[in-house]
């Protein structure tokens, strides 16, 4: 991937009409039976080598998920997963850990360069650390020395596991208990591995940290976990990406992601989701039912920012729990839908302290057959004096056929709180597309150039390189979807 | 029909007097209030509103008659029909000489007509237990393309301590015609009663349907109404919800327009104080193209009172170049007073213009700062803000003699003057 996107890339990338990333690498895993029990979990602890109290919080979160019943609120519809039908554990075949770029299997690394994240690339050109995950096993860690120097520990969560437990033990669950949600306990039972990073006090991490998510393995769940700890006064960005192969199939994705961000700490996190849409008539798809969250301690602050374009389903709500005075919490979202995919997704924000502020910027785009729904609370306690709470959601519609769904809930108990919420839904004017077209722009270019304005205001919230691939993908996502 | 005793619904109704005729819309009713039980508040449409409390209690029917005097409008000079507990009260009732409209009991409401008009809309809990226990209510037409007269004035009261108004009734707006409805709600000498209201209406095309509605009830009253109104092409409904009384109060209002270029407005204003708890629950369902709707709530919480709204748009598909408009606005007076707010869109056409917003605060420092700077008491300051913050609602209401009456109420029920 080169930095500079130009109009000649664009072009090549419009004629690639269908999903670009759907493919998939051939090499050995490590699979086991299909089905859900106690055993299971027992089996994959055990072939993760893990302690006991963590195969105990596992069977204590299974035991919690057997009692709840998949939620069904959401404005999306879809076959439910038969969960008994998965597989939920799959690593690659080689159990051991690669010491240098040179060991890793070239297949893998084939993989990663139609990825278009050559890590050659990635490490010469924008120094990103890149912590790469084919289904669930770390493969490749890189910038790991350099980051080890100011005492960052970033690595998969089985490693922090088996060399920082202390960490994992103190902050794992307590921002997303298992009893949380069905796909909450759901992962928290079965998870295979995920990310870990600790950025110690005081510590501002010099580089971007990035993970790259892929579901590989035919019929396999991947069950993430990720865990970023900023200790006080600490700053990390975080950026995770997806991609994943063509399948016919549903696929389940079911994360926990938890930030905690200590006294006067600011956690980045950005995400580009691309899973496996589905083909143009809604066959096939990934899944996407993930539970992000992020707590703030004292003057904290969280941002997250994500572009939206794939999934076939996506149940997805980035929340913000403000817990301490002055904390900040953030929402940037640009969610693309096309097709028959079907996205419900926005962010909470819970304010606990005073003085504590918060900003929802979301922005819809629903093309085809596809229904977009946003779906956001804002929630002011009776302890959260002089908070302060903004939102907009823009919904853009691109076809008569599309829908755009705007569900917020805003509760307040404090009277000095100031709460702003917005909304629009329309369809891009005829004139601002006629203005283009008499500039020489074709209608395909003027949407692109109209949706890319539109979007401006959270891609600027975004890493440059990740703001580039997103734009990029927002074009591809839109192809042909104007008529 | 024999009734077991096996659920709270059935429980709560099992006093109230069977219908003495069976007619359809009843026995659709009554059937389906066998399965239904009360909304708690993990359903989502009730999910800031618990009724557990008040359902508990029992209820009575109860004819009475009542002094009204204090509750008729000066110079509003309408049709005024009188509810005492839901019952139809004649002797106190006036209706003018007016060739436009005419009065029926509601029980001479064509069925299949009402069926055909309904046919989809949802029902809950409490419209069927009004259907299915009504006591009186009535049917108004207003013939085609006349304009009626004089405002109809439906006034109910309630007397008697834990009371239950089953009272029901239905406007029929022909071709062209026009009219304004005006609702008060009232209760003398009453305590811990319940008023489950229902009002309906069709608009047919090019006709004009105003209502106006104050509702400012004991405050120990709970309090629910369910109205739904249909609109066919070219016509126009609005409606001014005013709520200063009751315990609880459910105001569900859904319009759903069946027809091209219709105009809807929808407008709120709900002042509460001490324990009151007030619930708008509002949804416009736009079928067809060209219309326009325009929707604005406006709270003032004082106390450790609480407001709701739900308001939701539907633009279903192909019902092209619609503007929705929805707003909710809130001011918070005191500490212990709270606001819950969800405005809704649910938009599957593409060339709309739908926005909606959302605000809660509390009266901006600097604005009293600026009135005391000028000699204006803290207390006055206060008051010119709220005024003038639901002012612009109220100024919706264009009946004058109502208008004064509202102002009335607000100087004796909060020394607000506007």
């Amino acid at each position: 991937m080169s930095n500079t996107y130009t109009e000649e890339d664009l072009a090549k990338n419009l004629q690639e009409q269908e999903y670009k990333y759907g493919f998939t690498s051939d090499f050995k895993s490590d699979t086991i039976p299909v089905g859900l029990n106690e055993d299971v979990i027992r089996l994959i602890s055990s072939k993760k080598e893990e302690p006991l109290w963590l195969l105990e919080k596992r069977l204590q979160a299974y035991r919690a998920w057997t009692t709840m019943v998949e939620p069904d609120w959401a404005h999306v519809n879809y076959p439910k997963p038969d969960f008994q039908a998965i597989s939920y554990y799959s690593a690659p075949g080689q159990t051991k850990k690669y010491e240098s770029w040179d060991d890793v299997d070239p297949e893998m690394k084939e993989t990663m360069k139609k990825l278009g994240i050559s890590m050659e690339e990635q490490q010469r050109l924008t120094g990103t650390a890149v912590d790469f995950v084919v289904d669930s096993v770390s493969v490749a860690t890189s910038f790991k020395k350099k980051l080890g120097e100011l005492g960052i520990i970033f690595c998969s969560f089985s490693e922090a596991v088996e060399n920082h437990p202390e960490l994992v033990k103190k902050y794992m669950g307590t921002v997303v208990p298992h009893t949380d949600n069905f796909y909450a306990a759901l992962n928290s039972a079965v998870f295979t591995d995920g990310s870990f990073c600790y950025i110690p006090k005081g510590v501002r991490c010099p580089m971007e940290l990035s993970t790259y998510f892929r579901i590989n393995e035919g019929g396999t769940g991947q069950f993430e976990r990720t865990l970023v700890v900023a200790d006080e006064g600490s700053y990390v960005s975080y950026l995770e990406g997806c991609t994943a192969p063509m399948r016919d199939e549903n696929q389940l994705h079911a994360a926990v992601v938890e930030l905690v961000s200590l006294d006067n700490a600011e956690i980045k996190y950005s995400t580009v989701q691309n899973w496996y849409p589905g083909d143009k008539n809604g066959v096939g798809g990934v899944f996407n039912f993930v539970t992000k969250r992020g707590l703030c301690e004292k003057n904290a602050k969280i941002s997250w920012t994500q572009v939206e374009t794939g999934s076939a389903v996506t149940w997805k709500y980035p929340s913000c729990i403000l817990k301490g005075d002055n904390s900040i919490g953030e929402f940037y979202s640009v969610a693309v839908t096309n097709h028959f995919q079907q996205a419900d997704t926005g962010s909470k924000m819970i304010h606990l302290g005073k003085n504590t502020s918060s900003t929802i910027i979301s922005k819809g785009i629903s093309a085809g057959q596809s229904q977009n729904a946003y779906r956001g609370l804002v929630q002011i306690h009776a302890s959260a004096d002089n908070a302060r709470n903004r939102s907009e959601c823009d919904s853009l519609l691109l076809s008569d056929r599309s829908g755009a769904h705007t569900f917020p809930y805003i509760e307040c108990k404090n009277s000095t709180a100031k709460i702003e919420h917005e909304a629009t839904t329309s369809k891009i004017g005829e004139d601002q597309i006629f203005y283009c077209q008499q500039r020489g722009i074709d209608s395909e270019k003027a949407i692109g150039l109209i949706v890319n304005g539109y979007c401006k205001e959270v891609l600027n919230h975004m890493p440059m390189e990740f703001a580039v691939e997103a734009q990029k993908l927002l074009e591809i996502s839109l192809e042909n979807s104007v008529g | 029909m024999e009734l077991v005793l096996d659920n709270k619904v059935l429980e709560f109704v099992s006093d109230f007097k069977k219908p003495e005729t069976i007619s359809k819309v009843r026995k659709q009713a009554l059937d389906a209030l066998n399965g239904m039980d009360f909304p708690t508040t993990r359903v989502e449409d009730w999910k800031y509103t618990r009724v557990g409390k008040y359902v508990k209690k029992k209820y009575k029917q109860v004819q009475a008659t009542a002094n009204v005097e204090d509750y008729t409008i000066a110079d509003l000079n309408a049709h005024q029909l009188v509810f005492v507990n839901g019952y139809y009260d004649e002797s106190l009732s006036t209706i003018k000489e007016d060739d436009a409209i005419s009065v029926h009991k509601i029980e001479e409401l064509d069925e299949e007509y009402y069926s055909d008009i309904v046919d989809g809309t949802s029902e809950n809990v409490f419209s069927l237990i009004n259907k299915a226990y009504q006591t009186g209510g009535v049917f108004i037409q207003v013939k085609k393309n006349k304009k009626a007269n004089f405002p109809i004035h439906f006034l109910h009261v309630l007397e008697g301590e834990e009371v239950i108004a089953n009272a029901r009734h239905f406007v029929h707006m022909e071709t062209g015609s026009k009219a304004e409805v005006v609702a008060t709600y009232h209760s003398n000498n009453s305590e811990n009663s319940f008023t489950n209201v229902v009002l309906e209406g069709h608009v047919e095309s090019n006709a004009s349907l105003t209502i106006n509605k104050l509702q400012s009830e004991a405050k120990n009253v709970f309090h629910i109404s369910n109205e739904l109104f249909v609109q066919d092409e070219s016509s126009n409904f609005l409606i001014n919800t005013i709520t200063t009384g009751a315990l609880m109060t459910r105001n569900g209002l859904e319009v759903i327009v069946e027809g091209e270029n219709c105009h809807t407005e929808m407008n709120g204003a709900y002042l509460g104080t001490e324990k009151q708890h007030m619930d708008n629950h509002t949804l416009i369902d736009q079928l067809y193209s060209n219309c326009t709707s325009s929707e604005s709530y406006k709270g003032v919480m004082d106390g450790k009172s609480v407001g709701v709204f739900n308001g939701k748009v539907i633009v279903r598909q192909d019902a092209q170049k619609i503007a929705a408009y929805q707003s909710n606005k809130n001011i918070l007076l005191s500490k212990t007073a709270s606001v819950n707010s969800k405005p809704e869109l649910e938009i599957y056409a593409d060339d709309v213009r739908c926005s909606h917003g959302s605000t809660i605060g509390e009266l901006d420092e600097d604005a009293i700062f600026y009135l005391r700077a000028r000699g204006i008491s803290a207390a006055s300051a206060k008051q010119l803000l709220v005024a003038g913050f639901i002012g612009d609602v109220l100024d919706k209401v264009e009946n004058e003699a109502l208008r004064t009456n509202i102002d009335e109420l607000f100087l004796n029920d909060f020394g607000w003057k506007f």
